[in-house]
C-alpha cells in the first residue's frame, strides 16, 4: 500500500525508471540471462558478497582457494543483491546452495567440491584445461603437499 | 538395559512411574526436538544404507537463533558412491534431501565417500567460519526486501 502511494507521488519519469529497474531485476533470474552470465568468462562464481568482502564462510573459502591458485580475474555475482538471481541460479544448475562455480559455462560444484578438488590436485588440472596455470605449480614443493 | 529395569523394579511405585516417564520423555523429545536432523538421518539411511553416517547441526556456528536447524554437515560413507564423480555424489545427496533443502535447511556441507576411501582417509574437512551472511539476510528481510 505504501509503495503504491510512493509511486503515485513520484514524478512519472522516475516511476518509469523504477518500473524498468524492477523489470530488469525480474529478468536477472531468467535462464537466458544466467546462460549469458555463465558463458561470459572462463571462471564465473555466484556467491554471497563480493570477492573483496565475502558474506559467507563457504563463499569465502571458494574465493581463498581461487586466490591460492593465482586466479584473481574472474566474474563474480552477488546473490544477496538480487533475490531473482539467487533463485534463478539454483534452478539453472539444479543445485540448492550458494556458492556455485562455473568453468567455461559448465557447473563444477560448490565449496565442498572445490575444496576436495583443491586437495586432491584435480583443480590444478581443471584450471589448466581453461588455459590458466595454477600459481601452486610455481610454488616451492613443500607448499603443494596438502 | 537389564540393570535399568532391575533398578526401576526395586524402587517404590511412584518412583517407578517417575523413572519410566523420565526415560520415555527423554527419548521422545530427543527425536521431536530435532525434527529436521531426524528426517535427514532417516532419509540418508534409507537411500544409501551407509556404513557410517554423521549428521551434524552446524547452525550454532552461524548467526541464527539458538535451536535452529538451518546449517548441516553430513558425512555419508556408502558403497552407493562407488564409481560416481564428486558432483554426482553430491547431487544424489541433494536429491535425497530435496524437501529439507527447499524448506528449513539453508546450507548443506557434504562429505560423500566410499568405504574404501574412508578407510584410507577418515578425516572430515572443517566447515569455514561464518562471515555474518545470515545476519545480513535477516536485516534485508526486516527491511521488507
Amino acid at each position: 500500500m505504501s509503495s503504491l502511494i510512493t509511486k503515485l507521488l513520484v514524478r512519472p519519469r522516475t516511476y518509469r525508471f523504477l518500473l524498468q529497474q524492477r523489470f530488469y531485476a525480474a529478468n536477472a533470474g531468467s535462464r537466458e540471462n544466467i546462460e549469458k552470465l555463465v558463458q561470459s568468462d572462463k571462471v564465473v562464481v555466484f556467491m554471497k558478497g563480493v570477492p573483496t568482502q565475502p558474506m559467507c564462510g563457504f563463499s569465502n573459502a571458494v574465493v581463498q582457494i581461487l586466490r591460492m591458485h593465482g586466479v584473481d580475474s574472474y566474474s563474480s555475482h552477488n546473490v544477496l543483491e538480487d533475490e531473482d538471481l539467487r533463485q534463478g541460479i539454483k534452478e539453472y544448475s539444479e543445485w540448492p546452495t550458494i556458492p556455485q562455480i562455473f568453468f567455461n559455462g559448465e557447473f563444477i560444484g560448490g565449496c565442498d567440491i572445490m575444496l576436495q578438488m583443491h586437495q586432491n590436485g584435480d583443480l590444478v588440472e581443471e584450471l589448466e584445461k581453461l588455459g590458466i596455470r595454477s600459481a601452486l605449480l610455481d610454488a616451492p614443493q613443500e607448499e603443494t603437499k596438502s | 538395559m537389564l540393570q535399568v529395569t532391575k533398578t526401576i523394579s526395586q524402587a517404590s511405585l511412584w518412583r517407578q512411574v517417575r523413572l519410566i516417564k523420565g526415560v520415555v520423555i527423554r527419548h521422545v523429545t530427543m527425536a521431536t526436538d530435532r525434527p529436521v536432523e531426524t528426517s535427514i538421518r532417516q532419509k540418508l539411511t534409507k537411500t544409501f544404507e551407509p556404513v557410517h553416517l554423521d549428521v551434524i547441526n552446524e547452525s550454532s556456528m552461524h548467526n541464527v537463533p539458538r535451536g535452529s536447524e538451518t546449517h548441516f554437515k553430513v558425512v555419508v560413507i556408502s558403497e552407493r558412491f562407488d564409481k560416481e564423480s564428486l558432483i554426482k555424489r553430491h547431487r544424489l545427496v541433494n536429491d535425497t534431501l530435496k524437501e529439507e533443502l527447499e524448506g528449513p535447511v539453508h546450507a548443506l556441507s557434504i562429505q560423500a565417500k566410499t568405504p574404501a576411501q574412508w578407510s584410507q582417509n577418515a578425516s572430515v574437512s572443517k566447515s569455514p567460519p561464518c562471515l555474518g551472511g545470515m545476519a545480513h539476510e535477516q536485516a534485508q528481510k526486516n527491511q521488507g526486501r
